[in-house]
């Protein structure tokens, strides 16, 4: 079969794809100099921010603004939800102003007087039975025969409780954006958002829907740097249409972003996962049956339903029940890999316990049961839990559960395995090549710290044969062709597959300039080593400066896109971690000593920001595993900790040793470019949970593992 | 020397009470030396508070930062971190918890690094502030800021300022230090994304890197 034009080069042939190479931004960003949304601050700029309902349930019955409108600074008050509406969290939003400065807005959000009368509410879901009609049964599924599979005499069944709880973003910029409605009625906005390209016809509706006339195409928005989304970014949100109102009200620059409180409140929250669950087993470790009875919440919103049996979804026999409880903690929002880091909580400690049952190792058990995971990962995933185990000295460290050496520090070992899609978006990219040898390359595309402007310049430089800095990347804006929003691990595909196909065009439109200098057809060039050369031949050739200055003044266009021609990308990802955990029976604090990951995302593009993925995706999933909770209050329905001294994050010192290994070469690299940013950050949870009960021998049943979970645990029969 | 300028300690009084960001700002002279990262407190905090009242309104305020006068109007109320951000455009330093846990905003006052978000402006006076501006740029990378780009310490890069400082400082201090130290030292900083296993290498990169007297 002849080859397809636009393939990835051969393996020996990849120059720089796959290499460690430096992010592109790093050193704007190390030096501070990386301007942020959060940073924009034209002359004249006011500044918004919003009142906010204290009770998790209300309906407004009144409202003055008068006081605030008098304040001296207050150019504009606008009230988002008038009388008669109905709140269903705390920390919606009420009233908006602008102020000519920040402490302005605080002294004139405390002169408005609204007032509400409290309805019920509900904010905690773990316990069930307190749900009353707020529980809706959402889906109940059957599969072969579980009634029999579970009455099978010679089945070992285990059984158990499990469950992840609701957790916020907290993006360290949080949410908002700096509008300016410029007189010529131009809208131009600097969002912090996972959507540059389709945040203008976004806040195009949301605007029209407020009866502000304006058209999609007068929108633009820019944004260059991202202080994390997660997730939490894919819409400009009611605060995004409210700056703009505000700006067009007033004539002037505004910039609203959430107080950190507010962010924490209601600018995104991961739904909990909690669930009883039954798995019944051959002697021989074969599984031959699942039960799971699960709920939890999103908020008012949908809840998700993770995918269980995780991974393995081909086990046999299956009765699945999911309930969806309505709460008034604030909207959910997806959370990096969106079900799956609480479906392999539930699936992967459901496992472990059925292995401890069987007397098996856990890492056994998964490779016997290897068969019910879809087949094109099964490889990957025997492969992946070899290497996982080998880097976490398993064989070493592992041991029966419950660790039998004296004394109060327990170490356990513990695994999960994770999967995800990550099939590259739809993006489009403009690639030119000018006269001076310069080359840029514009798409609507956005670098969330993923890596993704590394990612453009690698793929264009090693297909035209030039040094990382000899591309221009320019993303960050909605002026450049549409590109795909950065979530679901979807931009490294379509980014690298839209701006390889450009740069192949654009390069090939070179070659029919340069090709009768040298005396060759077109097809007889390549471009390499910062030359246009005849193939194989470096005597005859051109440097690419000379080259380029054949065009004479015409700059070359082409235009990339994906999907397109040739396979440049894939779905579908695996991956295998263990976590190697010392408890302390005594105040019960879990230390991570070291946690391993392998992980296969088909072909690699840049292995330095790949890696720090997967680095940052263990740090995140010991934060949540350990650490994170959003904590509500049963007695006032509001959040007891919307600050970040007591919304808990991992700091430098408590993470251990990170191990990480991306699966490459042969059975990976020709799968083509699949995204990464989600799978890494699903197996922690799982794979922590275990390592704990490995070395404590009881299971604490939910995330966060705090001190006090493990001490109740050992106290209702452990090794303490 | 601020010690001569009267100070508010509280913030003017609009109706409704004292929040929390009034209580913080308010009591900041007194509140923040306590709350200045690192082994001794700085100036600021030794400095007795007045009982004479500034403000409500704004007042002259002269801050020293990298080097250079800056002669500002400014509310009694208003941090450091603000005044920098908003008035001069310093952009470096973010606000992220603007309650002294998350050391998004460090910067240092008189070579000592501190939460820019829990000093007043007017406290500052007198003091030398140094913003990451101050430290290096895109073109000239100080010795962590490139140990940060070497080891990928940084993802979407908004704690990094923040953590640059942190590390400058405590490599100034400890020039050479162990993991556990590294750990023990950087623990005023958080990082969302997960770049702590680049920042513990480039930590202990740029250490050997500053040992030849390249300082920031
Ligand atoms: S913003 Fe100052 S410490 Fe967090
Ligand atoms: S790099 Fe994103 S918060 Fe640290």
């Amino acid at each position: 079969m002849p080859k397809c034009k636009y393939d990835w080069p051969e393996a020996g042939d990849r120059g720089l794809i796959g290499e460690s190479i430096d992010r592109v931004d790093g050193a704007v960003k190390s030096s501070g100099r990386a301007r942020y949304s959060y940073d924009v601050h034209p002359s004249g700029m006011l500044y918004a921010r919003m009142l906010t309902c204290p009770y998790a349930h209300a309906k407004i019955t009144s409202m003055d603004t008068s006081a605030a409108e008098k304040l001296p600074g207050v150019k504009a008050v606008l009230v988002i939800q008038p009388v008669g509406s109905e709140i269903q969290w705390a920390g919606d939003e009420i009233v908006a102003v602008a102020t000519t400065s920040e402490a302005a807005a605080d002294d004139a959000l405390r002169l408005i007087k609204v007032e509400y009368d409290q309805l019920p509410f509900l904010v905690n879901e773990e316990d069930l039975s307190k749900a009353g009609d707020r529980a809706k049964p959402s889906a109940e599924q059957k599969s072969g025969d579980p009634d029999t599979a579970f009455k099978d005499p010679d089945a070992v069944i285990s059984e158990g409780y499990y469950g992840a709880q609701v957790i916020t973003h907290c993006c360290l910029e949080t949410h908002g954006s700096m509008a300016d409605w410029r007189p010529d009625g131009k809208l131009k906005t600097w969002s912090s958002t996972q959507s540059v390209s389709d945040l203008p016809g976004q806040i195009g509706e949301g605007l029209r829907l407020q009866k502000v006339d304006i058209q999609n195409s007068d929108i633009e928005t820019v944004c260059q740097y991202i202080g994390g989304g997660f997730g939490s970014k894919f819409s400009p949100d009611r605060w995004g249409i409210v700056v703009a109102q505000l700006s067009k009200q007033t004539g002037k620059p505004v910039r609203l972003m959430l107080e950190r409180d507010q962010d924490l409140e209601v600018a995104g929250a991961r739904p909990s996962y909690y669930g009883k669950v039954r798995v019944a087993g051959k002697k021989d470790g074969t599984i031959t049956g699942w039960d799971s009875d699960t709920w939890g919440t999103g908020g008012m919103g949908p809840s998700g339903n993770p995918p269980v049996p995780y991974v393995l979804e081909g086990i046999p026999n299956q009765l699945k029940k999911h309930t969806r409880v309505n709460t008034n903690i604030g909207p959910s929002r997806a959370w990096r890999a969106p079900n799956h880091p609480q479906a392999a909580i539930l699936t992967m400690c459901a496992l472990d316990d059925l292995a401890d049952k069987l007397g098996m190792d856990p890492i056994e058990l998964l490779k016997k049961n290897i068969d019910f995971a879809p087949e094109i990962l099964r490889q990957a995933y025997v492969e992946e839990l070899d290497k996982a185990a080998e880097l976490a000295e398993w064989k070493k460290y592992w041991h029966p559960r419950g660790d039998k050496t004296p004394g109060h520090l327990k170490r356990g070992l513990g695994v999960s395995i994770h999967t995800w899609g990550g099939r590259g978006h739809a993006s489009t990219c403009l690639i030119a090549i000018h006269p001076d040898g310069s080359v840029d390359v514009k798409l609507g595309s956005q670098d969330l710290g993923t890596g993704t402007r590394t990612v453009i310049a690698i793929t264009v430089a090693q297909t035209l044969g030039l040094p990382v800095d000899g591309v221009n990347v320019m993303i960050g804006d909605s002026a450049y062709p549409k590109s795909g929003a950065s979530g679901g691990s979807t931009t490294v595909g379509g980014v690298s597959g839209s701006t390889r196909r450009g740069a192949i065009d654009a390069r090939d439109q070179l070659f029919a300039v340069v090709a009768p200098a040298l005396g060759v057809e077109p097809t007889q060039l390549e471009s390499v080593n910062g030359r246009i050369q005849v193939t194989g031949d470096p005597s005859k050739s051109l440097s690419w400066k000379q080259a380029c200055a054949k065009l004479g003044v015409k700059t070359i266009e082409a235009q990339g896109k994906n999907p397109g021609q040739c396979k440049l990308g894939d779905s579908g990802v695996g991956g295998a971690q263990i976590a190697d955990v010392t408890v302390d029976t005594e105040t019960g604090l879990v230390k991570i000593n070291r946690m391993v990951a392998a992980q296969d995302c088909g072909l690699i593009i840049d292995m330095k920001t790949a890696e720090s993925q997967v680095y940052g995706a263990l740090t995140m999933g010991v934060t949540y595993s350990l650490f994170e909770e959003k904590v509500m209050d049963d007695q006032t329905g509001i959040m007891l900790n919307p600050n970040m001294e007591f919304y808990k994050l991992a700091g430098i010192g408590d993470i251990g040793e990170l191990v990480v290994h991306m699966m490459t070469g042969p059975g990976y690299d020709e799968r083509g470019v699949i995204g990464l940013g989600e799978p890494p950050v699903i197996s922690p949870g799982a794979a922590i949970c275990n390592a704990v009960t490995n070395a404590i021998g009881v299971r604490v049943p939910t995330i966060p593992i705090t001190p006090e979970k493990v001490l109740a645990a050992l106290a209702k029969g452990g090794m303490a | 020397m601020r010690g001569k300028r009267d100070k508010h300690r509280r913030p003017p009084a609009a109706k409704g009470g004292v929040t929390r960001r009034d209580f913080l700002r308010g009591a900041g002279v007194t509140v923040s030396g306590g709350l200045l990262v690192g082994t001794q407190v700085g100036k600021a905090a030794q400095a007795p508070a007045s009982s004479a009242v500034a403000g409500p309104g704004a007042v002259p305020v002269t801050l020293h930062v990298n080097g250079k006068v800056h002669r500002l109007q400014l509310e009694p109320r208003v941090t450091l971190l603000e005044a920098l951000r908003n008035e001069l455009d310093l952009t470096g330093a973010k606000k992220v918890c603007d309650r002294g846990v998350c050391g998004s905003c460090t910067v240092f006052v008189d070579r000592r690094p501190a939460y820019a978000c829990d000093l007043l402006a007017i406290e500052a006076e007198g003091h030398q502030i140094t913003t990451i501006e101050g430290i290096g740029s895109k073109d000239k990378l100080s010795p962590v800021m490139h140990a940060f780009v070497e080891h990928d310490a940084q993802q979407c890069g908004f704690c990094t300022p923040g953590f640059v400082m942190a590390c400058t400082a405590f490599l100034e201090r400890n020039p050479n230090p162990t993991l556990e130290e590294v750990e023990k030292g950087l623990g005023g900083n958080l990082c969302r994304c997960g770049t702590y296993a680049g920042i513990r290498l480039a930590v202990l990169d740029a250490a050997k890197a500053m040992k030849g007297g390249s300082h920031a």
